[in-house]
């Protein structure tokens, strides 16, 4: 929009301009109203955990802001008397591994169904979309039986058994995409050099598509971080359990709501995906939206 | 070609069958490679999504303890349920009215972004896309905490202005606006990236073109930017229903299916029966009463994605 008032200087003269500004002020007054809306819990879990005890308990203050003084009070009794650290190794175990899987599995996989035929590679890449769409609700209960099977049940390595399944179909996905936007000549040409099919992958897809990469592992690392459903239906011993079941359900002790921890544990929680985002927001949100835009 | 042809005289030297000889083993051994490749990939998908979706068929079957065949008594049993009806109902609200004020917002915010001079929209776009990143679990422990009975920060609000305290969570029909709430406010930053990358692609000539024809804002959107969106919008609304028909964390947290099992959505009631009162086949079948509307909807988001490819290219 810009470009085209830019383009047009003269076109509507002054009452364009004017038109130009009252559009601006209504969308940051709207955009202010729903960054409200976007930010109110999150601000209101710092402001929380950054209060003492007695501060949150108290019924007449003020709850939207700190009164009585910033404490990191409830963060240290987060990390020296919960299992909190325990939850959040696990759930760095478990991420890692899923990570790696997921991205070796699709990789590997887009590489071949977005370069060579094979019987029945096009009724793959679509089925691969196809599984994506059916949701780990529907799926735990008869996974609850497979891993309980396999002895293993409660143990932190049924999550590397099972979150694949919530990350590999759509990594694949845009691993896919992203493959199939390199020039044919290049692979050619490393063909011709002798390259091998290995080769060809490592020193030709995976730099020149790093970009899809990087949004498909940002991808896998905040599903698997953030997953839910299996680690509350499959863990229930606190040396197994992963950050998001720790913090909602374990860190509540005898019915006593330590609000302040547990907002300081939501946080800390939180904080590796919005700090990945903060960084990579562009390629996340690049890799996402390839597949919607651009087919 | 012509730099190929020329760089390796040697090779295309060779007698001719040898090299169709030569090929046709560089073909084969292609094909195993590219199998060998994927198979990985279908070893996952075909253990841990399309197995366990068939066995939980086969489990919904079964008695509680697994060792009698029911045939389709699960599911009769369940739909003679009024709390089973009341699951379906909910469920449809939940998502249905979730998805359409995502949509909504997303809509409209990402107009607002798409306004903004192209500076300041990136920063824009960080900030509203918050509570997207946030797993979703731990946000809705927030939610649950300024929705607490006696410590809400809301009701401190609404006190100020002289109302009466809301009760969020206890009240079975505030407790089913709550739980669409903190979807609605979870889901409509994904629209909101879907629709600013969608508005980003529509050719600014149009808009030009439109602005000389003296069509005015509305007009645009109505002529140009909504046509030229459909199929994103399309495929954002069917996949998000998907994700929202298949939500289990903010209800899990928030209010566990109460009060009175008025907010159970299908994940929650089949983690309750099939975990928690362990019985898995009755579980496996709640969730499998997800299915139909995954599969329509699955065919309506390939047909659109398909659509969408042929037409960019």
């Amino acid at each position: 929009m810009t470009a085209a008032v830019a383009e047009y200087p003269r076109a509507g003269g002054a009452s364009l301009k004017r038109n130009r500004r009252w559009a601006l002020f209504t969308s940051y007054f709207f955009l202010i109203l729903f960054a409200i809306f976007f930010l109110t819990p999150p601000y209101y879990m710092i402001v929380t955990s950054l209060k003492s005890d007695a501060e949150v308990a108290h019924l007449a203050s003020n709850p939207w802001i700190i009164a009585n003084g910033v404490t990191l009070e409830q963060y240290r009794l987060l990390f020296r008397e919960t299992d909190f650290l325990i939850y959040f190794k696990n759930t760095v175990i478990v991420t890692l591994c899923v990570v790696t899987i997921t991205m070796v599995v699709s990789v590997l996989a887009a590489f071949s169904l977005s370069r060579m035929r094979f019987w029945g590679s096009g009724i793959l890449a679509t089925g691969i979309f196809l599984t994506y769409l059916i949701p780990d609700t529907l799926l735990f209960i008869p996974l609850f039986q497979i891993v309980r099977g396999l002895g293993l049940l409660n143990s932190y390595w049924s999550m590397v058994l099972v979150y694949p399944t919530l990350t590999v179909p759509f990594c694949t996905w845009i691993m896919i995409g992203y493959f199939q936007s390199i020039p044919k000549e290049l692979d050619e040409a490393a063909l011709i050099d002798g390259a091998g099919h290995m080769q060809m992958l490592l020193k030709i897809f995976i730099p020149v598509a790093l970009p899809g990469i990087i949004a498909a592992t940002i991808f896998a690392f905040t599903v698997s971080w953030a997953a839910f459903v299996y680690p509350i239906a499959f863990l229930f011993s606190a040396d197994q359990q992963v950050l998001t079941v720790g913090t909602v359900t374990s860190l509540i002790k005898a019915d006593v709501y330590k609000w302040g921890m547990l907002m300081a544990g939501a946080l800390v929680a939180a904080a590796p995906p919005l700090i990945v985002y903060a960084f990579l927001m562009d390629y996340y949100i690049a890799g996402l939206t390839a597949g919607a835009t651009k087919g | 070609m012509v730099d190929i042809v020329r760089r390796y005289p040697g090779q295309l030297a060779k007698p001719a069958f040898q090299r169709r000889a030569g090929m046709r083993q560089f073909v084969r051994r292609r094909t195993t490679i590219a199998f060998l490749m994927c198979l990985p990939l279908i070893v996952i998908v075909a253990g841990l999504i399309i197995y366990p979706a068939l066995y939980s068929i086969f489990l919904a079957t079964l008695n509680k303890a697994q060792t009698r065949f029911l045939g389709l008594g699960n599911f009769s049993y369940l739909l003679s349920r009024d709390t089973f009806w009341m699951v379906i109902e909910q469920s449809a609200i939940f998502a249905l009215t979730a998805v359409f004020f995502k949509a909504l917002i997303g809509l409209v915010t990402a107009h607002l972004v798409n306004n903004l001079p192209s500076k300041g929209q990136r920063k824009w776009r960080g900030m509203l896309l918050v509570p997207w990143v946030i797993p979703l679990a731990l946000s809705t422990l927030g939610w649950w905490w300024l929705f607490d009975p006696t410590h809400s920060a809301f009701n401190w609000l609404i006190r100020g202005f002289g109302g009466t305290d809301v009760p969020w969570l206890s009240d079975p029909y505030w407790a089913r606006f709550s739980v669409i709430l903190v979807n609605v406010w979870y889901g409509a930053p994904f629209f909101l990236i879907m629709y600013l990358a969608a508005l980003k692609s529509v050719p600014e000539q149009l808009y030009e073109a439109a602005q000389i024809d003296g069509a005015n804002a509305w007009q645009r959107f109505l002529h140009i930017t909504l046509p030229m969106m459909q199929n994103i919008i399309a495929i954002t609304v069917l996949f998000s229903l998907i994700v929202t028909f298949a939500n289990f964390d903010i209800v899990q947290i928030m209010t566990a299916g109460g009060p009175r099992n008025m907010t159970h959505v299908f994940a929650t009631y089949a983690f309750l029966l099939g975990i928690r009162s362990g019985d898995l086949p009755l579980g496996a079948a709640v969730s499998l009463f997800m299915f139909p509307i995954l599969a329509v909807s699955a065919v309506f988001i390939l047909r659109g994605v398909r659509k969408r490819g042929r037409e960019i290219g």
